[in-house]
């Protein structure tokens, strides 16, 4: 790890003002739990002068309902404090399983809400300081051809990394949003439009936060009336691992009849995959049957594109597509 | 640089640190406290497990200032002056290691979990420890030597009575 300075920051503001402006200069950096980032920062992924420490602001690990039943996240809470959240179990039942199999119980306890959306991807060559992949400024994605069976079967092109955030899925399926705050101003922003493919932006990250954005919160609108939700993740460990697959359904019911859904698939693609027309399709359809089922599933992962190791993870979200709706409908 | 002042094991310590230095670092390369083990280094392996306030964190993924003004406890903090903790004891009586390498830091996290819910299930002692790994055994005497750490605090020995064991024990080899 190369040597840097640490800030304690005050005040938000005080925080993004010490944040390069330039997306080129990268002396600096934001730390929260720091369970991704000291990965980052020893892999050499990162190498910043100087880390702007965000622990200790004021306000920033608070968890309050406003009175419609919107549900603001500071960006500071602590996956274990979302997953330990009576009301979040048991209001927004997605959002509490996911956070419930991020990482391992040391993780949880200390990661953040916040560092866990901005965290960088897994991808082995990416992760690797031998590898100078696109993702890192050079000319090609070894995923492509190489050893990829974590790698994209959807929205890869050029670069085939996923995702690697459980929250991420869940909190994209319950419509949440997501405010940051710079020095010129604060701007709020839906989640699924933080994300962004590696075909639309730069190669080199994954959302479209400016360097000197500040994630300060996340707000999950109060669901409309009615809804079940769920999150299904299948890691090739059982003790504690990344998705290998992950589902985020949300369900509204008229009767035993789907009136009403959103699905988010995690694991498969450089963003959490939103799948509006198979929440189209869903409608008036019973949640339980194998026609729904399969109707869902060859929609859902119509456009996937499996690489030489990965072509497993078609079936595999298809099954827990299956498990979901059986779980919701039951 | 800067000088860290916390609680260390029930000490009142200063610890001068660049930076960029690891809570692991200091307690092994400055505090000489080599209990707590450097594993993987990236937050896989749970080997450098301790406390913070209590609470479990990973040492190697933790930076150094993070303990300013806090409260640290490593494997070496267990024991007490009446002998080992009842889960040290415990691990030691179900013999259930091999290399023991992972041991500092299960025996971290088992000690939190026995605190917070001595009437803790196997699944939940398995959730508990999923983030600390060992390569040689195949868990299930860890899992016992935590199920016996947690009947034996239910039954109110607590370390008192562990230590008793230990001296009977110590008593008999020698
Ligand atoms: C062994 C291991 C297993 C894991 N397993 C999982 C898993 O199964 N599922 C999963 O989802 N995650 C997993 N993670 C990732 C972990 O959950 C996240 O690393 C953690 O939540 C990150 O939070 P943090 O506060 O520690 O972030 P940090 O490490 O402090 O920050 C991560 C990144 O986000 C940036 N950042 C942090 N806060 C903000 C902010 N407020 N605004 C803007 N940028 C910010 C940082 O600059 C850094 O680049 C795992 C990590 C490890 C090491
Ligand atoms: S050494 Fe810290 S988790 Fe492996
Ligand atoms: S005894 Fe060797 S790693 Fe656990």
């Amino acid at each position: 790890m190369k040597a840097f300075d640490l800030v304690q920051a005050r005040t938000v503001q005080e925080a993004a003002g010490l944040l390069p402006v330039d997306p080129a200069d990268k002396s600096a950096m934001l730390l929260a739990g720091g369970q991704d980032l000291l990965t980052e920062l020893k892999e050499h992924l990162a190498e910043p002068d100087r880390l702007v420490n965000l622990k200790g602001i004021p306000g920033l690990d608070a968890m309050t309902w406003e009175a419609d039943g919107t549900l603001v996240i500071g960006a500071m809470v602590t996956v274990q404090d979302l997953e330990e959240h009576t009301r979040v179990r048991e209001t927004l039942t997605a959002l509490h399983e996911a956070a419930a199999s991020v990482g391992s119980p040391q993780i949880r306890s200390v990661g953040t809400v916040g560092g866990n959306l901005n965290q960088r991807p897994r991808c082995w060559y990416f992760r690797s300081e031998e590898a100078h992949c696109l993702k890192k400024g050079g000319t090609h994605c070894y995923a492509a051809v190489g050893k990829n069976r974590y790698n994209a079967i959807l929205g890869g092109f050029p670069s085939y990394i996923v995702h690697p955030s459980d929250l991420a899925t869940a909190l994209v399926a319950l419509e949440a949003e997501v405010t940051l705050v710079s020095p010129s101003g604060e701007r709020t922003l839906k989640l699924d439009d933080y994300f962004t493919l590696p075909r639309e932006g730069s190669y080199q990250r994954e959302t479209v936060r400016l360097p000197n954005e500040v994630m300060t919160s996340v707000r999950v609108p109060a669901p409309p009336a009615g809804m079940r939700s769920t999150f299904l993740k299948m890691q090739e460990r059982e003790s504690y691992d990344w998705a290998l697959s992950a589902v985020a359904l949300c369900l509204w019911m008229d009767g035993s009849r789907i009136s009403d859904a959103r699905l988010v698939l995690g694991g498969v693609a450089p963003k959490p995959w939103r799948c509006a027309s198979t929440e189209a399709l869903l409608q008036g359809r019973s949640p339980t049957t194998e026609a729904t089922a399969r109707a869902a599933g060859a929609d859902a992962l119509k456009d996937a594109r499996a690489l030489s190791d990965n072509g497993y993870k078609i079936p595999l979200t298809q099954g827990l597509l299956r498990r979901a709706l059986q779980k919701l409908g039951a | 640089m800067r000088i860290l002042r916390f609680r260390l094991n029930g000490d009142d310590v200063e610890i001068a640190a660049p930076d960029h230095w690891t809570l692991l670092e200091i307690l092994r390369y400055r505090a000489g406290l080599t209990g707590t083990k450097q594993g993987c280094d990236k937050g896989d392996c749970g080997a450098c497990t301790l406390h913070l306030d209590g609470r479990s964190v990973l040492s190697c993924i933790t930076l150094a200032a993070d303990a300013d003004g806090r409260d640290v406890t490593t494997i070496e903090g267990l024991v007490s002056a009446s002998g080992p903790d009842v889960v040290q004891d415990c691990f030691d009586e179900a013999g259930c290691l091999q290399c023991g390498f992972c041991q500092p830091g299960m025996i971290m996290a088992s000690r939190q979990l026995v605190t917070e819910n001595p009437a803790a299930t196997r699944a939940e002692i398995k959730a508990a420890l999923a983030g600390n790994l060992c390569r040689c055994t195949g868990y299930t005497k860890i899992y016992e030597a935590v199920e016996n750490a947690c009947r034996r605090t239910r039954e109110g020995g607590g370390a008192a009575a562990a230590g008793v064991t230990r001296a009977a024990e110590d008593g008999a080899d020698g």
